[in-house]
């Protein structure tokens, strides 16, 4: 192929769902040159025309546009025998992300710019799914002194965020939505109240009373959760909850979107499916934080990302390394992975029993994290870059965590069934990662 | 080889009430051995038991090398300090180090609730709890259950709070079980920052008063209040705690019945429990450390596959029993 022929690639014949432009038909998804060129239900190509295309037969299955990240931690600088950014972004790409924004609690951290230029470089590298750097807030993540936040996103950085911690100082979170407003990026923030989080090891409850685990009540959660709102109230800064684990705190986001405050919120595929029940047995895979809460709590989680309270599933993705999690459970690392566990979760235990259909899926996992985040993706118009993901909607496949493309193997649902399995991830047009067989 | 009470003694609350009062039933004809001028059976001759305590135990690590000396098994102790536990050696490469020498049993004391169970998961050696953080001590629970059941006679229908510090309290949480399972009405009674928060869900009765509890109560189970808990900052001082939720000899004056007094030991003379009630006539203290070492015995008797009809001829030194 001479280098001036234009590259095109054919999606034939799948289920093309976007719901940046409320579509959703089966056809052909056409790309030429890594963009977006037509999707239609049959656009005009015979088929002895095919040997002109790269083609992919799509029978059966979903296109999309590819799943953002908002939340993950790729570990690279500091951890890299734990995960590096590209067997992260591998990762990703085999759990159909084409994006993920790679949060900053790295060591160094990543809070300033040469920092977030590595990161950046790195994800390029690894030639798989596009790796987005979040800045911290503050410098160390120390909690005490801001970072540049705009040498940061002039670097690249698309967010700031401490998460790992909390920015327990009030007015120094204050100070960071008033500075983040001027560079048009939201301030994620881990929301727990220090004091009262600190020691615990599970969700706070009959679970952890019976066991003696020290537990973590909802309202280290929820009491920071409204401090937040109540700033952005103040400041119009956009603050962004990551990992939303209660239903208090969905009560208080429903609350801060019914006055118009500028917050947007975030779940991850574990705390809508598990229970603090998984902790029984001290299975330190159930250990994260925040923790797995109630049966309560998931149900209004389920109903808060159907409603939109909760705009985004975000995976925070946290490899640790075996030996970290082998061992006695209040000493063990917070943390999952789930880039490749978390469109099999969601389809399992939102798309499945019903409570989300799947472009109403697609739109938590794509559209609106781009969107949120100010991401190139979440669409396939005409023009966008073709990040795609293509899936099979009910493929049911057993989790093996030896096979994960990450680091990582620490999954709570190692050996279960699900269903929903990504059959292929492009970018730029490019296949970064397909699925032969399950 | 599954034993009457499992491969494992993790703690109360997942046995039966038959097991338990197998236990407790079996630690009948042990008590005596301890009685005689030569205080030793054969049983487990053969048998290698670690004793591994990674938190210091004085009572209870004594109390069991007591029971593994008097059934003849070899037993070797382990304590933090000095071993390789020390220079850093995790808990899963501590285990596999003391399988690979063929042992036969682990007893555990660790401050890691769940640590008993990780050590369980992991090896083929029986386990046994010997306190495992703030989750159980399932035999101090059921030498708890022995002294009561002694004494009264029975557990059904028996009235027993539990006094102090419930919240961090693993000998709290084996007795709520034990007695529960037991047929026993269990009482709680401390400060409120001393429950857990979740106390409703234990099928317990709580007590804000100990004037209260004292009215309700056959017996009291008078908890270990530690130092440390008001340096943490869950009680304002420890002489308000004893003015308030001490038990006196004044307070147990007041009260319909005699009430039997017990506590795990070792005691805060002056704080949760004054002296003249620590040794006053009511109280079985003593007792419970006697019906220790029997109930361990009962427990590592049963565990390594001994036939609960044949703890008699046990005791009777023919050697018979395990494995028989």
């Amino acid at each position: 192929m001479s280098a001036a022929a234009p590259t095109r690639v054919l999606l034939r014949g799948g289920r093309v769902v976007d719901p940046s432009q409320r579509l959703d038909l089966v056809g052909d998804l056409l790309i030429v040159d890594g963009k977006v060129e037509a999707i239609g239900e049959r656009l005009g190509i015979e088929r002895d025309q095919e040997g002109a295309f790269e083609t992919i037969d799509c029978a059966g299955q979903v296109v999309a546009p590819g799943f953002v990240d908002v939340h993950c931690h790729l570990r690279e600088p500091g951890r890299e025998e734990v995960e590096t950014i590209a067997t992260g972004a591998r990762a990703a790409a085999a759990g159909g992300f084409t994006a993920v924004c790679a949060m900053p609690n790295t060591d160094p951290v990543t809070d300033n710019q040469a920092a977030v230029g590595f990161v950046l470089r790195q994800g390029q590298r690894a030639n798989a799914a596009r790796v987005h750097p979040i800045g911290a807030i503050t410098i160390g993540q120390r909690g005490e002194k801001l970072a540049e936040f705009g040498e940061m996103i002039a670097a690249g950085a698309v967010a700031v965020s401490d998460d790992g911690k909390p920015v327990a100082n009030a007015q120094l979170m204050r100070t960071a939505l008033e500075y983040a407003r001027s560079f048009g990026v939201p301030v994620a923030d881990h929301c727990e109240e220090p004091t009262l989080a600190h020691g615990g090891a599970m969700n706070e409850g009959v679970v952890s009373a019976r066991l003696g685990l020290k537990g973590i009540p909802a309202e280290a959660e929820e009491i920071m959760a409204i401090r937040d709102i109540l700033l952005a109230r103040r400041t119009g800064g956009h603050v962004h909850l990551c990992h939303m684990s209660t239903r208090g705190s969905v009560e208080l986001i429903r609350w801060g979107k019914e006055r118009g405050i500028n917050v947007t919120a975030e779940v991850c595929p574990h705390h809508i499916s598990l229970t603090e029940a998984a902790v029984e047995g001290y299975d330190t895979n159930a250990k994260m934080n925040p923790p797995l809460r109630t049966a309560d709590d998931v149900e209004a989680l389920q109903q808060a990302v159907r409603d939109g309270t909760i705009d985004v599933i975000a995976t925070d993705h946290a490899p640790h390394h075996y030996d970290e999690k082998e061992r006695e459970f209040a000493d063990a690392p917070n943390g999952i992975v789930g880039l490749e566990t978390a469109l099999a979760v969601n389809v399992t235990w939102l798309v499945k029993p019903g409570i989300l259909d799947l472009p109403q899926l697609i739109e938590r996992m794509s559209c609106a994290p781009a969107r949120i985040f100010r991401l190139p993706g979440g669409t396939l118009r005409r023009g966008a870059a073709a990040d795609v993901t293509v899936f099979d909607p009910t493929a049911a496949w057993t989790v093996d965590p030896r096979r994960f493309l990450s680091k990582g193997r620490n999954s709570p649902w190692a050996g279960q069934t699900l269903h929903g399995l990504v059959r292929a991830t492009l970018v730029d047009g490019r296949v970064i990662h397909r699925t032969e067989s399950a | 080889m599954s034993s009457a009470l499992g491969k494992d003694l993790l703690g109360l609350e997942p046995l039966t009430a038959a097991q338990i009062k197998l236990v407790l039933d079996t630690a009948g004809p042990f008590k005596e051995i301890s009685e005689r001028a030569i205080k030793k059976v054969p049983t487990l001759r053969g048998s290698t038991i670690v004793n591994l305590f990674f938190e210091a135990s004085t009572r209870t690590r004594i109390s069991f090398e007591f029971a593994e000396k008097r059934l003849s098994a070899d037993p070797v102790n382990v304590a933090s300090s000095g071993s390789s536990v020390q220079k850093g050696e995790t808990l899963v490469d501590t285990a596999r180090n003391l399988e690979a020498m063929r042992i036969d049993m682990v007893v555990i004391r660790h401050g890691a609730s769940g640590a008993a169970q990780f050590l369980a998961d992991r090896i083929e050696s029986k386990v046994v709890n010997a306190g495992d953080g703030t989750h159980e001590h399932p035999t101090q629970g059921l030498l708890d259950l022995l002294t009561l059941r002694d004494h009264f006679g029975r557990l059904d229908g028996l009235r027993v709070c539990i006094c102090g510090d419930v919240l961090h309290s693993r000998v709290a949480r084996s007795n709520i079980w034990g007695l529960r399972k037991m047929g026993a009405e269990v009482g709680v009674c401390g400060p409120r920052s001393l429950l857990p928060n979740a106390i409703d869900a234990f099928g317990v009765t709580v007590f804000d008063h100990i004037e209260d509890a004292i009215q309700w109560a056959d017996a009291l189970n008078v908890l270990r209040l530690q130092l440390e808990r008001m340096q943490a900052g869950y009680i304002p001082s420890l002489r308000e705690y004893n003015r308030v939720f001490g038990v006196s000899r004044e307070r147990l004056e007041r009260a319909p019945k005699d009430i039997l007094i017990l506590h795990p030991g070792p005691m805060n003379r002056g704080v949760e429990i004054d002296s003249d009630v620590a040794d006053g006539p009511h109280s079985v203290i003593l007792d419970q450390v006697t019906n220790g070492v029997a109930v361990r015995m009962a427990v590592l008797y049963l565990l390594a596959g001994g036939r609960p009809d044949l703890a008699e001829a046990a005791k009777g030194g023919e050697g018979r029993g395990v494995g028989a």
